[in-house]
């Protein structure tokens, strides 16, 4: 049986060409819509970046206006999840893309994209090259730990932000300290310590609040605080709804909660990112609906263009999508364990364990359980996925 | 309340960059931009069919000239000649040499995954078809280079794929297991090619040759009396050289050796530095045939780096190495075939001794030494 499934999978893994078999058509009538842009061309950023880009064409070497463009591309790119706008982002600094030694702010752009792509060794050699350049930029120290973050290299990141508290950025260095607190069995000081912080500090903007929210509701919700953490993701929510990894958050704490119709009416419209789709096909699997075949053959096609141009970024989602909508436990083990070998989240953590757990293989998570138990990780589930690995193993 | 309001200030700014910097946590979305290019090779045509997100063209030329957020068929079909035109210009198809015109065709639409499409329907002729299609692509680069094109190519029940970007925006595919022949002849002339354009060949073998009218003796170089004497060496040298090369060619091409390009590359000048200083300061005299057997070896893994760049068909792999092989050996017999009978004729002369071979070698060794500088230090000298 298991044999079939995988025959199964080959072959609509294989069919990689089938979006473009699909019939093409002439439209019957001018007025017919083919595309809704994601951002309409009246949006007064949006118009901003067009003015910038129009301007750099008579001249692609003006520094200062490439820097400023790249950024808000990178800023589009960040809340709308939309690796299109890195792309450009890339696009825009042609000129300084390969030089060993660009500008600061260039080398900082430069690591957010290879950030992006999850190229993090030369992201980290970017931001390492400007700190050596400018030890007091503070910028470079929390791109560098939250990279450091993903990698689950605690100590290291701990290191980058220290310099924080010298560059009189209380709340920063709270914010980069209680990440990586809460991650390593200190769960509920960090907590304690980034909601003090986050009371105390002066005049909050919009954009410090829904970023601390979010924090807030996480940890939370590691403590296994869920009533608080839906209170933090929703006032965070009331400040940035569209932000596509605040959803992704919510939506993942929503499922986990059992609330399948909340995550419906949140992500309804949200099918053209991945990861939300991926999260919409998840409840309408748990409450039945009709239409999660579609969705599920959409995110197969996603994938597997994603695939056909040799990107390797989802290979998480993937896991989850063939673990949960296909019932595929060895596909999905070694996707999660392919994941596994770039970012080590608690997310990632999650669906290794989990994909373990359904495929009985215990050892192939055993990468994971040593990282919970060497940094004695406060996280209720992760925590019982780990224990019946463990007895699984034990048998 | 000044430095209230200034560290708040400050506080502020570092947070925007805490916001922008920190938050990076990668999420994966949307799609990154690829267009889907379909080539149907037909007898002595070629059917194709390009898919283009409209994303795409909206940001490259502008499609929404309403800008109401919609691209609607009315605007696509107005902006027809600038969507081909920017499209085709950065789509090249040669065969054989020449290129292949390409003609558009109709304009459609098609829905992906990720939103609408363009379809491009062309068509291109090639004129004398060809083994192989080259085909160049640079849609978008420019601007996105994390775009990708993704390559069909259907050939007599054959799909090839492949992935289009910036740093390999050019691809070859072989076409034709039936005309095995010109894919032999094709291989042969690259192979008679590369003899007379890569210098360090010729080189090696001219500094090998350039003594072989004379026989050496204690009193020095003595000109040959006979034609016979110098035709044995010339023989024995390039047999040698033959030989040598064909094993290491054969071995690296069928994978059974690899060694790094670099390295090769500064072997084959250390030996024309060898062979050339050998003329002037002979260290080995009478068996130069095993100078060449010694170094044909690494010119052999020389020749082997060249073959591979060219591409290699799978199904005509041995084919394609015994014609490169036969355009070698062919080159290297007609430098010999032009260098024999002068050599022999001005062997008494003063000038040949002095101009050809002490002169010719001292510049061949400035050469190879230059050559084993810039290879060596992977640097450029211009002069």
């Amino acid at each position: 049986m298991k044999a079939l499934f995988g025959l199964v999978a080959i072959f609509l893994g294989s069919n990689v060409f089938a979006p473009c078999r699909a019939e093409p058509y002439t439209p019957a009538s001018d007025a017919q819509v083919l595309e809704r842009l994601p951002v309409t061309n009246q949006d007064p950023m949006q118009r901003r970046l067009r003015a910038m880009r129009t301007t750099l064409d008579q001249n692609p070497h003006d520094l200062a206006l490439a820097i400023a463009l790249a950024q808000g591309y990178v800023n589009s790119g960040k809340t709308q999840a939309d690796p299109r706008y890195y792309g450009y982002a890339q696009g825009v600094l042609n000129p300084w893309w390969n030089l060993q030694d660009p500008p600061t702010e260039i080398l900082l752009l430069r690591a957010s994209i290879l950030q992006f792509r999850h190229d993090f060794s030369d992201a980290l050699a970017d931001l390492n090259k400007v700190l050596e350049r400018d030890p007091a930029n503070a910028r470079a120290w929390l791109a560098r730990a939250a990279i450091l973050l993903v990698q689950a290299d605690y100590p290291e990141a701990q290191r980058s932000c220290l310099p924080l508290l010298e560059l009189d950025d209380p709340l920063s260095a709270a914010a980069c300290l209680s990440q990586i607190g809460s991650l390593t069995g200190h769960a509920a000081e960090s907590f304690v310590l980034l909601r003090d912080a986050f009371a105390h500090a002066p005049r909050p903007s919009d954009d410090q609040r829904y970023w601390i929210l979010t924090l807030l509701g996480t940890m939370s919700f590691q403590l296994d605080q869920d009533q608080d953490a839906g209170r933090f993701y929703k006032q965070a929510i009331a400040l940035r709804g569209e932000d596509v990894y605040l959803l992704g958050v919510y939506a993942d704490f929503l499922l986990d909660q059992d609330r399948a119709g909340e995550v419906v009416s949140l992500l309804r419209d949200q099918t053209r990112v991945d990861p939300l789709l991926l999260r919409l096909a998840l409840a309408k699997q748990r409450l039945g609906s009709e239409d999660l075949a579609g969705l599920a053959s959409v995110l197969e096609q996603r994938f597997a263009v994603s695939r056909l141009r040799g990107e390797s970024l989802h290979q998480g989602d993937e896991a989850r999508f063939r673990l949960f909508l296909l019932n595929q436990p060895q596909p999905a083990l070694r996707l999660a364990q392919a994941n596994w070998k770039v970012q080590r989240e608690p997310k990632d953590m999650r669906i290794l364990l989990e994909a373990a757990l359904a495929a009985e293989n215990p050892s192939a998570a055993k990468p994971a359980l040593e990282l919970i138990a060497r940094t004695s990780l406060e996280h209720p589930r992760i925590q019982a996925l780990a224990a019946r690995l463990r007895a699984l193993e034990s048998h | 309340m000044e430095t209230e309001s200034h560290k708040s200030n400050r506080w502020l700014c570092l947070s925007i960059v805490l916001f922008l910097s920190c938050f990076a946590i990668p999420v994966s979305a949307h799609k990154s931009s690829d267009s889907y290019l379909t080539l149907r090779i037909e007898s002595g045509h070629i059917e194709g069919r390009w898919d283009i997100a409209l994303r795409d063209l909206e940001y490259a030329i502008g499609l929404d000239a309403n800008e109401d957020g919609a691209i609607t068929w009315g605007e696509l079909r107005s902006s027809r000649q600038e969507v081909t035109g920017y499209a085709f210009s950065r789509l090249q198809l040669r065969s054989g040499g020449s290129s292949c015109p390409i003609e558009p065709g109709l304009l459609q639409v098609d829905e992906h995954s990720d939103g609408g499409y363009a379809v491009l329907w062309f068509r291109s002729d090639c004129g004398q078809s060809s083994s192989h299609l080259d085909i160049r692509y640079g849609l978008l680069f420019e601007l996105d280079p994390q775009h990708r094109g993704l390559l069909q190519l259907d050939y007599k029940s054959k799909t090839h794929t492949a992935v289009l970007s910036p740093e390999q925006s050019r691809q070859r595919v072989q076409l034709d297991q039936v005309r095995k022949a010109s894919a032999f002849f094709q291989y042969m002339n690259e192979g008679i090619w590369h003899i007379f354009l890569g210098y360090d060949h010729i080189l090696f073998l001219f500094s090998l040759l350039l003594p072989s009218v004379f026989c050496s003796s204690s009193a020095g170089w003595q000109p040959v009396r006979r034609f016979y004497p110098a035709g044995i060496e010339v023989a024995k040298i390039v047999t040698a050289f033959t030989l040598a090369h064909s094993i290491t060619l054969s071995l690296a091409v069928l994978g059974f050796i690899e060694f790094p390009s670099r390295w090769v590359e500064l072997a084959i000048a250390a030996s024309v530095l060898f062979a050339a200083c050998n003329n002037l300061y002979p260290v080995i005299r009478n068996r130069r045939w095993a100078v060449a057997f010694g170094f044909g070896l690494v010119h052999g893994l020389g020749f082997a780096n060249v073959l591979e760049a060219l591409g290699l068909p799978e199904n005509m792999l041995l084919l394609a190495l015994v014609a490169f092989n036969l355009g070698v050996e062919i080159g290297q017999l007609a430098i010999v075939g032009a260098f024999l009978p002068l050599g022999y004729a001005i062997r008494h002369s003063r000038g040949y001794l002095i101009f050809g071979v002490r002169l010719g070698s001292g510049l061949i060794a400035l050469l190879a030494l230059f050559w084993l500088i810039e290879r060596g230090l992977n640097i450029r000298i211009e002069f």
